[in-house]
């Protein structure tokens, strides 16, 4: 791959660091590009499930996920890992994403990580063809394209620097620090980078300068390059040997710095944990003497290097190598931003028409359009199509759990509310505000303690005793009337819709056998209708790919009791309507159906 | 940096703390102290009686070899294993009541380059081991390139360097397994181990290198070790540790302490101070003083540029003229750029030029990635206001280049304090080259 980055890569980001993430996603907006550069952020202590950020002047979600594998899953095309991890959980970071696979290119942060631990990494990374980029580094950009983190500083120096665009050189620089500086350099006296990296200062790091300049020789983009090496150790023997054996031919500028070491003994530390010089070749002079000796374009001293740049890219450019780059159209980013108030992720209003989850509410209405009333909850609860067995379940529920006659603790309360001369919503809000984990309640029970049993891997019996001793009845077990002999419809209506039309029953078929168990010991424990729906719920999402994890979530977070509200609001409503219609009184509940024991309160 | 020198004595205490992890077919008396004098080294006889029942030899644990070479251990009184332990402890007391002078290198038994000259404070005793020759060896593993590289002679003691011809290197990469490692090892045994020998040399050099690695070591070396059947003696032992493991090795490593090289000098008070602030910070602060009578200093932000602008004043103005090294970085809080310029201004109002010129001042950087610059350079113009007069008094030109966030204002507010203050000073921006006030300083 002869580019490191382009306009579609993306990143997963580990460690939520905001600021460096914004600076990202401002750099995307600058340059236009579609999609931002940051895919998925892994923040294993983060609570939140997505975090916000700056789109230009609007804002975006970004989801946060707890490990880089679940990250990974929902973006596979995300093929960068940028690892802001600390020095203590880098290499654990790293190793993860290796041994996951599926990313081509790897920067680690941490400046110290442990040497043994860093060579490790970077051994394994090389075997895999991963590119590393550190430890210890600001990262990497490709500019026009994608920029990691902090590289390149502000928006503003970002334009002052060409870095906003693709230029003609390649840079490659150890320390951090001065990557800014040379970019600014070289957009100053040349046109700028096509492509730049700061390998980073520790003693090892991943790709080096050989990796780099190998990678822009094969770039097209790139029409010379400038390396800023550092004293000790000898990787710009590797550039030489490259350039004397002719696989680099592009035109190489090159600087080390640290040429003041030479005047001290050992004890005194210049710059980085990699810059020591333990032999003559491994210092700034000797190095800088041998690169220029294979035609290398070495300068005086590193104040001369910018005249350096202007003598070499004015060559290429008379040459015609190097031709004049048009500047882009670019965005600007506001100065003051306006962090919103609320976040919707269901439906707009903004455009010609309103949508549902992006569907304009005419195409999902009409009844030619096909889709109907469990359709639109899949859009709007879910955000997602379900297929039509799933919306059809959903349709069949939300009308077998209408309503159950005029008793029951809601729709009573409704109707006494009604009768005192109340609205249609105040009287439905008090039927409403009744069910709970007793009235309609079974329905998430049963969904719970059910796929508990089955993760658990409880047999019927051992579930039984498992519900005994929490002291609580089993949820979706038993009816005051029905039996095994004398089923109840609506039951076998949703089994025999669920044996035809679901792909797979498994917690239907677990809590059949737990039937068998209970109505062994008595008729009426049979599996009831709120069971069954509970219980088909979790076996509808399961066949629609959603992870256990997402199952337990939405059982929590009381969306099968959402079935339920908005299938009894249709009856409570009916008897709402009908106590208006026959205009019945105020209710007094009669007082020989009250037991009065009112017993003298004692002083105390 | 990361890697660390430790004493012969804590090389030892780490070995023999994991000693039947790595050798478990080998004994090691792991007898050893470690004395500042010779009162120090009775006291310790009180509990560890070998000190007084064995013939002993003596020796500095200070960072530095050949110091049999340098006369600087002792092994015999009369004869060779006669060290009594009166003898051992006037003779420490001896060596450490008036200034050593030490070489590093030798040319045979003569003496190449110049001396070190500082007191002994820290020597190691143990007992004295008759052996043979044939019974010392050379082991050593460290990290070459990419590898680690296990060096390995039958002909251990002074002369192995003389002897490196018949050393063997065996070289493993970082991912090499435990059986890839000691197959290798027990095909790579010095011809010259006794036949007899084979065996148990490459048991102990399969347990040494295992040590090496999963202890972190980054340099260790046993010259020479003496092996009689299963039992090891561990003569000199020097030892690296790669310090950026110390939070997962707490346990394994012990309580650590990092000396500084004999001869070197003592760490100013200043540095000191530094240092134990960069140790609580988030950021970097640096600071080497090289020649605090010099006239230009330097205050520059992050580890590349201080580089070059150390760089550029050696080339332009020449080595004597530069008075420290050192830098800030990674965001400091105005608080602690506060302390570090105060440090520096306090270091060089001192003394007037011994020419009578004005010091300068660089206050230099690149342009920074996500520091502040405003915010680092608030602490600056408080030291400033601190140290205004005696700056004057003084005479200093301070030169400023700098760019990255907020640069602008930091400019604007550093000239404007300096001009308040009545200091001489200019300011540049990213459109000037990062070294060149070094030569606007020089040249003016």
């Amino acid at each position: 791959m002869a580019q490191l980055f382009t306009k579609d890569t993306q990143a997963i980001f580990w460690n939520n660091n905001a600021s460096a993430i914004q600076r990202m996603l401002d750099y995307d907006f600058v340059i236009g590009r579609k999609t931002p550069s940051v895919a998925a952020i892994v923040a294993p202590t983060a609570d939140s499930k997505f975090q916000k950020f700056f789109w230009g002047g609007d804002e975006i979600m970004i989801n946060l996920y707890k490990t880089t594998a679940e990250a990974k899953k929902d973006y596979p095309n995300a093929d960068v890992l940028l690892n802001f991890g600390s020095f203590r959980t880098a290499y654990d970071v790293t190793m993860d994403a290796l041994n996951m696979g599926g990313f081509n290119t790897i920067m680690i942060t941490a400046e110290g990580i442990p040497e043994r631990l860093a060579r490790k990494m970077n051994a394994v990374a090389r075997e895999k063809n991963v590119t590393v980029i550190g430890p210890a580094t600001v990262g990497a950009i490709a500019p026009g394209a994608f920029k990691i983190a902090n590289i390149g500083g502000t928006i503003e120096n970002i334009i002052n620097s060409k870095l906003h665009r693709a230029g003609s050189c390649g840079l490659v620089t150890r320390s951090g620090g001065l990557f800014n500086e040379l970019s600014n350099i070289i957009a100053i006296n040349a046109d700028g980078i096509a492509e730049g990296v700061a390998i980073g200062g520790d003693r090892f790091v991943g790709s080096v300068f050989i990796d780099n300049l190998l990678r822009m020789q094969d770039n097209p983009e790139v029409k010379y390059m400038l390396l800023l090496g550092e004293v000790g150790g000898t990787e710009e023997y590797k550039v030489i040997d490259a350039v004397k054996s002719s696989r680099i031919t592009k035109p190489i500028i090159a600087w080390c710095i640290g040429t003041i070491a030479k005047h001290y003994s050992s004890g005194v530390q210049f710059g980085h944990a990699g810059a020591s010089a333990n032999a003559e070749r491994e210092t700034a002079d000797a190095k800088n003497k041998a690169m220029a000796e294979v035609g290398i374009y070495v300068p005086e001293s590193f104040n001369d290097l910018p005249n350096k740049i202007a003598e070499v890219y004015g060559k290429l450019k008379a040459d015609g190598v190097i031709s004049e780059i048009p500047e882009p159209a670019m965005n600007t980013v506001l100065k003051v931003r306006r962090s919103k108030q609320f976040i919707c992720t269901i439906s707009d209003d903004r455009g010609d028409e309103a949508t549902y989850a992006g569907f304009p509410i005419s195409s999902v209405a009409t009844p030619d359009t096909g889709k109907g009333i469990g359709d639109v909850i899949s859009l709007l609860w879910f955000k997602k199509q379900y297929p039509k067995w799933a919306t059809q379940f959903i349709e069949t529920v939300i009308k077998t759990v209408a309503d159950h006659g005029p008793a029951v603790s809601g729709a009573h309360n409704a109707k006494v509310t009604a009768r005192a001369g109340k609205s249609v919503v105040e009287s439905l809000v008090t039927g409403l505000l009744t069910i709970g984990p007793r009235f309609g309640g079974a329905i998430d029970g049963a969904a719970e303690h059910f796929k508990y049993a089955n993760d658990n891997n409880l047999s019927p019996a051992e579930f039984l005793n498992h519900m005994k001793k929490e002291g609580i009845p089993i949820p979706g077990i038993g009816h005051r009337i029905k039996s095994l002999r004398n089923p109840d419809l609506r039951v076998v209506g949703l089994k025999k819709f669920a044996a035809e039309h679901f792909p797979a029953t498994p917690l239907l078929d677990y809590a059949l056998t737990v039937e068998q168990l209970t109505t062994s010991k008595k008729d009426n424990l049979i599996l009831n209708v709120d069971g069954t729906i509970g219980i088909l719920m979790v076996d509808m999402w399961r066949a629609l790919g959603y992870s256990e994890t997402e199952i337990d979530e939405f059982i929590s977070s009381g969306t099968l009791n959402a079935f339920f509200i908005a299938g009894r609001t249709i009856g409570f409503i009916g008897h709402v309507l009908d106590e208006k219609r026959l205009a019945m009184p105020m209710y007094r509940h009669p007082m020989d159906d009250i037991l009065y024991q009112v017993d003298m309160a004692e002083e105390i | 940096m990361a890697q660390k020198a430790i004493r012969e004595y804590d090389a030892k205490s780490i070995l023999a703390k994991h000693w039947d992890k790595y050798f478990p077919d080998f004994t090691y008396a792991y007898e050893t102290v470690l004395v500042e004098n010779g009162a120090q080294l009775k006291e310790e006889a009180k509990t560890k009686i070998w000190l007084a029942s064995k013939a002993l030899v003596a020796k500095p644990d200070m960072l530095f070899g050949k110091r049999g070479k340098n006369g600087l251990v002792l092994f015999k009184d009369a004869k060779p294993g006669d060290v009594t332990l009166e003898k051992a402890a006037s003779w420490i007391d001896e060596k450490a009541s008036e200034k050593q002078n030490v070489y590093f290198s030798f040319e045979g038994d003569t003496p190449q380059g110049e001396a070190k000259s500082d007191f002994l404070t820290q020597f190691i005793v143990e007992p004295f081991t008759p052996h043979a020759q044939e019974e010392e060896y050379y082991i050593s593993a460290t990290c070459v390139g990419d590898d680690d590289v296990l060096y390995m002679s039958a002909e251990g003691g002074m002369e192995v360097e003389e002897n490196w011809d018949k050393v063997i290197e065996v070289a493993f990469p970082i991912t090499a397994t435990e059986e890839e490692i000691a197959t290798k090892i027990t095909a790579n045994i010095p011809k010259d181990v006794a036949e007899k020998d084979k065996a148990a040399f490459a048991q102990f050099a399969i347990g040494f290198f295992k040590a090496y690695r999963e202890l972190n070591f980054a340099y260790l070396e046993i010259n020479p070790f003496v092996m009689q059947g299963n039992k090891i003696e561990l003569l000199d032992m020097v030892a690296k540790l790669d310090d950026t493991a110390g939070f997962m090795m707490a346990n394994q490593w012990g309580d650590i302490e990092y000396p500084t090289s004999f001869g070197m000098e003592e760490k100013s008070p200043e540095v000191l101070d530094i240092e134990a602030a960069d140790a609580k910070s988030g950021a970097s602060l640096k600071l080497t003083i090289l020649k605090p009578e010099a006239r230009i200093w330097t205050m520059v932000a992050g580890g590349g540029a201080s580089v070059v602008y150390a760089d550029t004043i050696a080339d332009l103005a020449g080595i004597d003229d530069l008075a420290n090294y050192g830098e800030y970085s990674g965001g400091p809080t105005t608080g602690e750029t506060q302390f570090y310029a105060e440090t520096i201004l306090d270091l060089m109002t001192r003394s007037k030029d011994s020419e009578g010129r004005d010091k300068v001042l660089i206050i230099g950087g690149a342009i920074a990635n996500f520091t502040d610059v405003a915010k680092t350079f608030t602490g600056i113009i408080y030291a400033f206001e601190k140290y205004a007069q005696k700056m004057k008094d003084v005479g200093i030109k301070i030169y400023v280049r700098r760019g990255g966030p907020n640069y602008e204002k930091g400019l604007k507010d550093i000239k404007e304090a300096a001009d308040r203050l009545g200091l001489w000073i200019d300011v540049y921006g990213p459109e000037t080259h990062v070294t060149d006030i070094v030569r606007m300083a020089v040249e003016a």
